[in-house]
């Protein structure tokens, strides 16, 4: 009996905790439906907001900025998981003494805060008298994801059975073939969560993307609602926006878990099917 | 021709590039930082910047506050994500994958999206902006940081040893005070981490909660570092933090492993 | 040593190996290995763990280069030549099955290199599959294997490439017993079936015994002998090889002349012949070759009482205890229970006589001072010499003059024990000290393989003797 009453304040907990975080994402969800220029006050339901993301005058701002987050994230997700990858071999195959130093360095950007990254490169770029925009926020971005990707990449090199590579040479492969056809699709695996990482970390980043953007009026997405909200009240089309990247996120997560779910079920059926057969 | 190739055979060598790149972008990067504090206008060497700091109270109560509002915030994610980590993580209360989803969820919806969100709500309302808002907003912002490595941490514990315990004639109570707490504390420090550095170099979050009125320590930090004439006193207050981050980290051991949230 | 057998005609060598050395870093893994394999043969090499025997197989493949020596194929040397360009393929000892493959193409992959045509590759990849008994299994992912089936993708993907010499790696150390038997007897099969060259390392004595027509017995880097099986199990040449091979009672003896050997304080008849008068021998006897009845003090050679009586399945296996406190061990399908007294008789034919190969050891040392030698990289202390200082010596100190401490702090040089053979009233051991020689010792004291210990040396028990 205890238990269930326990459990009834446990549920509770995380339904109260649940509904805090996502009462502020619902209400802007609901009044991304409505033209409204003050929150709360609902003037009939209206797509225009999400319209206007994409045509209208506020639409030239949002949408460069929309268009300039996606290519640079696209654009340092592949530099980042080609360099990581290749990197994360060739520390895997360094002596311990070297791979510790570099793996220590590998781990400096994902603990420095955001906001250290971006000011120690804009003092690099500052210094090297290096003018700012495009370039400079790709460089600083594939700087902080690369070493996402090694570290995601990494454990699959360690957890690869050792023989397989010399095996391949055994069989009449090239180090070269033996690098394509055997140690590549095993780590795969990595090398694709490196670069959804890449990817999401880059969209997501704000600091980094502050400091070394520039005065050549390039915004991405997050530095563009910084300033747009600075200026005091929130544009309507933010919360259509708002909503939005909140359902393709929703959609993505959905997507990855039922696909790792039904992976593992399908293990499962095997593993089954086996004890049976044997 | 023929070194080059052979060099570059050898698989260890391809980590030489990603050196190089970490020398120029990583290293040479912070060491800059350190230069610009130790330099004045003209580039001569000074430690004015950090005379200024400990003279001039602006930036040092500024420091100071910020300090404290990030360990605040810290307790405060602790104090509601713990339990929500040991209620999703036990299966007598929890079977859902969906729900661990629904919290882990927020943290990879972009913050400032976020932290609007919650602007709405104290703009909705009524509520004034300030401090309060403040403190909710960086709550509210970073406690998904504090329960996915909990979270995680739990799941690892070894199913046997609750068993064992139990065995022994331990009461739920006394399982989860002496197993599954220690055990726990791993997490528990890995989202000190994640929640702490942030908060204490955050300044996005303070400017829109509380309408440019509160500034943390960060924000201060970029409004010096971005005009030229005050770019190394903001370098030197960089330093500072950077110092409060490494000593931070060094106590906890900074565990990079947890910091990819990513599949439950 | 160098070692060649057999007085045969020389047949076709398919390998040659010729003294071959190799070193990773400081600590020296082969030792001036010396070896010929047939063609077509079935070549086990055997040894300890940390033998050397899977470097060396190693380096055969190609993994590894030789420091020293050269590898022959047909008579040509193939140290330079990368293992993809070998005629000869693995088999490893953990599978090493390609995880992203499935069965078909992890057996497929090396004639897919070779960009064979589709229908003559379809055909071998199904006829090795058959020969190892996995037909059916084509789409299988290879994780959902049981480690015999695993093991028997992996040899059919060796096979399938048609090499001219299969090196096996103690393919079947990771599989439960029956399955281990049960695939000796089908590697077996496939070697007659096959006929290519298989060679095959292992540390398990019977597997070796079964599957080979010849053994390679190694130990510390250094071939100890080679032969048939029953050349091996009959005639082993020393120490080692004589207790790593089946079970023996090996003890100290005293060729007093041709036919005539000296042990336990007894005369007994021998076959063997070939050493010098009064040579000291080491004796083997064979637990099995013994004879044990009741006591009857007219037949007997000679006599003791049971101390122990374990069933084995097959038979017994007794501990006898002689008057003169030598402790024999003997298999016979009778028992006899504990504290019986036991009379022993064994065959002339079945003692067998080994050279020693050593009567003492002998130590490179160089003097210090009139008192002080530096030998195995410390100080020792040795009576007065009026040898010169910096002069060139070897310092000779009886097996039983070494004593070992529990604790290498308490002795002048450290060591590390790595075999132990008993010697009927008492244990000889050989100590692996750090700076490369070995040590050998006699002792009561009953040690554990790779215990480290401290090694003192009495000063009156070292002989010097001036080197060249």
């Amino acid at each position: 009996m205890k238990v269930k009453f326990d459990r009834i304040i446990a549920k509770g907990y995380l339904w109260l905790l649940l509904l805090v975080l996502y009462t502020p994402i619902i209400i802007i969800a609901i009044f991304s439906f409505t033209e409204t220029k003050v929150l709360g006050n609902w003037t009939g339901f209206s797509l225009n907001l999400y319209k206007n993301i994409f045509v209208g005058d506020a639409s030239g701002s949002m949408l460069s900025a929309i268009k300039n987050t996606l290519i640079i994230a696209i654009i340092a997700a592949i530099v980042s998981t080609v360099l990581g990858s290749f990197s994360a071999i060739g520390i895997y195959n360094l002596k311990n003494r070297h791979r510790k130093a570099i793996t220590f360095l590998n781990s400096i950007p994902m603990i420095n805060p955001d906001i250290i990254t971006g000011i120690s490169l804009f003092l690099l770029f500052v210094w090297l008298g290096v003018s700012q925009g495009y370039t400079t926020v790709i460089l600083a971005h594939i700087s902080f994801c690369t070493p996402y990707v090694v570290l995601s990449v990494m454990p699959r090199l360690t957890g690869m059975n050792q023989n397989i590579y010399e095996a391949a040479l055994d069989l009449g492969a090239t180090p070269f073939q033996a690098l394509t056809k055997v140690i590549i699709p095993e780590i795969k695996p990595g090398i694709v969560s490196g670069f959804i990482l890449s990817f999401t970390l880059s969209i997501d980043d704000f600091a980094v993307s502050l400091f070394t953007k520039g005065n050549i009026g390039l915004e991405t997405l997050s530095t563009y609602i910084y300033s747009d909200a600075r200026k005091g009240g929130l544009t309507p089309e933010l919360r259509a926006l708002s909503t939005l990247v909140f359902v393709v996120v929703l959609a993505l997560l959905l997507v990855i878990n039922l696909r790792a779910e039904r992976q593992a079920k399908r293990e499962q059926e095997r593993a089954a099917v086996l004890k049976i057969k044997k | 021709m023929n070194k080059f190739v052979r060099y570059f055979s050898k698989r260890s060598s391809w980590s030489l590039p990603y050196f190089i790149f970490l020398l120029l972008f990583v290293v040479l990067p912070l060491l800059l930082i350190v230069f610009y504090a130790f330099r004045d206008n003209q580039g001569h060497f000074t430690v004015d910047n950090f005379v200024k700091f400990v003279q001039q109270k602006e930036a040092l109560n500024t420091f100071i506050y910020s300090v404290g509002i990030a360990i605040v915030t810290t307790l405060l994610c602790i104090l509601f994500g713990y339990p929500a980590a040991y209620i999703l993580s036990n299966s007598d209360f929890n079977k859902s994958k969906t729900t661990v989803m629904l919290f882990i969820l927020p943290m990879w919806v972009n913050f400032l999206i976020r932290t609007l969100a919650t602007v709405t709500l104290f703009d909705i309302t009524g509520l004034p902006l300030g401090q309060g808002a403040l403190m909710f907003g960086l709550t509210y912002d970073f406690l998904p940081f504090m329960i996915y490595p909990i979270y995680n941490t739990m799941m690892k514990i070894d199913k046997s040893l609750i068993e064992a315990a139990q065995d022994l004639g331990a009461s739920r109570a006394k399982v989860f005070t002496k197993v599954i707490f220690p055990l726990s504390l791993p997490g528990v420090l890995s989202g000190v981490l994640m929640v702490f550095l942030p908060t204490i170099s955050t300044f996005a979050i303070s400017e829109l909660l509380t309408m440019n009125d509160i500034q943390l320590f960060g924000s201060v930090i970029q409004t010096y570092i971005m005009q030229s004439d005050t770019m190394n006193y903001g370098a030197a207050l960089s330093l500072i933090m950077l110092l409060i981050i490494g000593i931070t980290s060094l106590f906890t051991g900074g565990d990079a492993e947890n910091e990819s949230p990513g599949l439950i | 040593m160098a070692l060649a057998e057999n007085k045969k005609e020389p047949e076709a060598h398919i390998i040659d190996v010729r003294h071959v050395s190799k070193w990773f870093g400081e600590k020296q893994v082969l030792n001036d290995v010396n070896l010929y394999v047939r063609k077509g043969e079935f070549v086990t090499i055997l040894g300890p763990s940390g033998c050397g025997k899977t470097t060396l197989l190693r380096i055969l493949a190609g993994f590894h280069m030789a420091t020293d020596g050269e590898i022959l194929l047909e008579g040509k040397d193939i140290a330079q030549t990368p293992p993809y360009k070998r005629p000869m393929n693995t088999v490893f000892q953990r599978y090493a099955l390609f995880p992203h493959l499935n069965v078909y193409d992890n057996v497929a992959f090396g004639l897919k290199l070779r960009k064979m045509d589709s229908k003559e590759m379809d055909a071998a990849v199904r006829k090795a599959l058959k020969m190892v008994g996995m037909t059916d299994y084509e789409e299988r992912d290879v994780n959902s294997l049981s480690g015999g089936q695993q093991q028997r993708v992996a040899i059919a993907r060796a096979i399938v490439n048609k090499p001219q010499v299969l090196l096996l790696d103690e393919p079947l150390a990771a599989l439960d017993l029956k399955m281990r038997k049960d695939m000796q007897l089908e590697l077996k099969d496939m070697h007659k079936t096959l006929g290519i060259t298989f060679i095959y390392v292992t540390h398990d004595q019977e597997e070796a015994l079964t599957l080979s027509d010849t053994i390679v017995v190694m130990n510390e880097g250094v071939i100890q002998q080679i032969g048939t099986p029953t050349d091996i199990y009959n005639e082993p040449k020393n120490c080692f090889v004589a207790d790593f091979i089946g079970e023996s009672n090996i003890l100290e003896g005293t060729m007093l002349k041709d036919c005539l050997v000296r042990f336990m304080d007894k005369e007994f008849n021998c076959v063997d012949t070939g050493f010098d008068d009064d040579e000291p021998v080491d004796v083997v006897l064979r637990p099995e070759d013994i004879y044990i009845m009741q006591r009857n003090e007219q037949a007997e050679q000679f006599h003791g009482i049971v101390q122990s009586c374990i069933f084995k399945g097959v038979h017994y296996e007794m501990i006898v205890l002689t008057p003169d406190g030598y402790e024999i061990m003997i298999q016979d399908y009778n028992s006899f229970e504990p504290g019986t007294d036991v009379s022993l008789i064994v065959k002339p034919a079945d003692i067998h006589v080994m050279k020693k190969e050593r009567l003492c050891n002998t130590i490179e040392a160089t003097v210090v001072d009139s008192e002080h030698i530096e030998m195995l990289g410390e100080k020792f202390q040795i009576l007065p010499t009026d040898i010169e200082a910096g002069t060139e010596v070897v310092a000779e100190v009886g097996f039983d003059k070494i004593d070992l401490m529990d604790y290498q702090e308490d002795g002048t040089a450290d060591g590390e024990v790595r075999l132990i053979i008993y010697k009927g009233n008492h244990y000889h051991l050989t100590i692996a000290t750090d700076e490369g020689p070995y040590l050998y010792v006699d002792t009561n004291d009953v040690w554990d393989d790779g215990d480290l210990v401290g090694i003192n040396i009495k000063p009156e028990d070292i002989k010097l003797k001036v080197k060249g």
